[in-house]
């Protein structure tokens, strides 16, 4: 089976490469009495659902690491091809890089093909290289786009299993959109319901879930457009002050000044020059 | 208190919980599945259709992880499709069957999925296969999944040779519907696959469809 892409043929099973590599570093830092950092997570709500014209995918844009909001804004619908987005959970740099390196493979799958790439391609990449990781790249994905079979949506889960549904949810908000979703779901929607039911299912997660917060990006798949709304609601604006805890010169009086001025010589001078060139 | 585990699907496997059943009849075979998928207390889909095609005539049921399942299965998919190409004819069940027993057997430790293939070919007819833990053996009848533990007692008793189709329809449906009630990872709705020489029937068989006992 030939493969068209630029990165080296994947081997068959786990690389253990880097595994004792890691396992050095860990032992080195420990020493020195520091511990490595935690991998960021996204928490996360993300969500999907098939209208009549296409597909809208959600989703929050919190980041956390550990118990402590990494980014406040961060983007978690990732570009795959002109008509394919995917949005992603679980460890923030796994879903960036599966991501990234599936978008790169399926533009040079498109070129060579000369078509539009369809969303099961995207699908059958996404699931076949993290079920060849057993699970250990742990990316939680919700990918959905529009082809020349329609609007499609598929949620992709870590060891490998997708399931293709018209609407799908995951992350650890993923339960509160479900929610939403199930109550209020209608096949053959238009698209401001779609954007509203997607957009309520976020807010949901964000304000039920610990993992999720911040603002609610969509994006809204159609044949020919794709609209990337970021941000589409910003729920958790920063609150505006109040007060000013800032003091005219003069409010504390002075009672004495002294002076002292430290005689100090140039020892060594240097002058490095700049390239600006 | 505030636990950092994380969501429990990031770590579960997602599996696929289920009840699935195969029953050949002079003729053909008949396959039925629910509909459960689960990753740990949490349902994920609720309407998985666990009968999978390896080919026109051969299907599969899954059970087991969901993602080991879904892989062996499309895996065997594509060898079918070259294998059937090569020999310019519809493939035999066996052969498919076979196909899936290599896989399971070969990656016994590994993988966690038990697939039954079923299906009419023109030298015999409608054929069972189970393939747990990589066996192949032809059954009359096969029965998998955590829900199959709740009803091989009825299994046991109902069968009978010879039954029809139609017989061997409701047999499998009352199979299915027994044990989406008393096993927790099955549940949702019924799919069924009638494979015979003449045509592939999907069908769906919504929840308040399927048939009540003594309970309901």
């Amino acid at each position: 089976m030939a493969t068209l892409t630029v990165s080296r043929a994947p081997f068959a099973g786990f690389s253990f490469e880097n595994c004792k590599r890691n396992a050095v570093l860990e032992a080195e830092a420990n020493k020195v009495g520091c511990s490595l950092p935690a991998a960021r997570k996204t928490g996360t709500t993300i969500c999907g659902v098939v209208f009549k014209d296409g597909v809208v995918l959600g989703a929050d844009t919190r980041a956390t690491e550990g118990m402590v909001v990494a980014d406040k804004n961060c983007s978690k619908i990732h570009y795959i091809s002109p008509n394919i987005y995917c949005c992603g959970a679980g460890t923030a740099a796994d879903t960036e890089m599966t991501t990234q390196i599936i978008s790169s493979n399926l533009e040079l799958h498109a070129l060579s093909t000369g078509r539009v790439p369809r969303v099961a391609t995207a699908n059958r990449m996404l699931k076949q290289m993290l079920f060849r990781y057993q699970g250990y790249i742990g990316a939680a994905l919700v990918l959905g786009g529009m082809d020349c079979n329609g609007p499609h949506l598929y949620s992709i889960y870590p060891h490998g299993s997708t399931d293709k549904l018209p609407y799908v949810t995951m992350g650890s908000g993923s339960l509160a959109a479900m929610a939403v979703f199930e109550d209020r779901y209608k096949p053959d929607m238009g698209e401001e319901d779609a954007k509203r039911l997607v957009r309520d299912a976020i807010a949901a997660g964000i304000f039920n879930d610990l993992g999720s917060g911040s603002n609610i990006d969509l994006c809204v798949i159609t044949k020919g457009k794709v609209d990337y709304i970021r941000p589409h609601d910003e729920a958790n604006k920063k609150g505006v002050r109040t007060g000013d805890y800032k003091y005219k010169r003069g409010t504390t009086g002075v009672l004495t000044k002294v002076v002292t001025p430290l005689a100090l010589e140039v020892v060594e001078e240097t002058v490095q020059t700049m390239d600006t060139s | 208190m505030l636990e950092e585990t994380g969501p429990e699907w990031l770590s579960e496997e997602v599996k696929t919980g289920t009840t699935i059943i195969a029953i050949e009849y002079n003729g053909g075979v008949v396959l039925g599945s629910d509909s459960r998928v689960s990753a740990g207390a949490s349902v994920v889909n609720r309407v998985m259709n666990k009968l999978s095609p390896l080919h026109d005539k051969i299907y599969c049921a899954l059970s087991g992880s969901a993602a080991d399942a879904q892989t062996i299965a499309e895996m065997v998919n594509y060898h079918l499709d070259v294998h059937s190409i090569e020999i310019g004819e519809d493939p035999q069940v066996r052969s498919a069957a076979t196909l899936v027993r290599n896989i399971s057997y070969k990656y016994k430790e590994e993988l966690s999925a038990h697939l039954i293939v079923a299906g009419w070919d023109r030298r015999n007819k409608g054929q069972v296969f189970a393939t747990l833990n990589g066996l192949l053996t032809r059954q009359p009848f096969a029965v998998g999944g955590s829900g199959s533990s709740y009803v091989y007692g009825f299994v046991d008793a109902e069968y009978r040779k010879g039954m029809s189709k139609e017989e061997c329809q409701q047999f499998v449906v009352s199979t299915l519907s027994l044990a989406m009630n008393r096993d927790g990872s099955s549940g949702g709705v019924a799919y069924l696959v009638t494979i015979d020489e003449h045509s592939t029937e999907e069908k769906v068989i919504l929840g308040n469809d399927l048939p009540t006992f003594f309970d309901q």
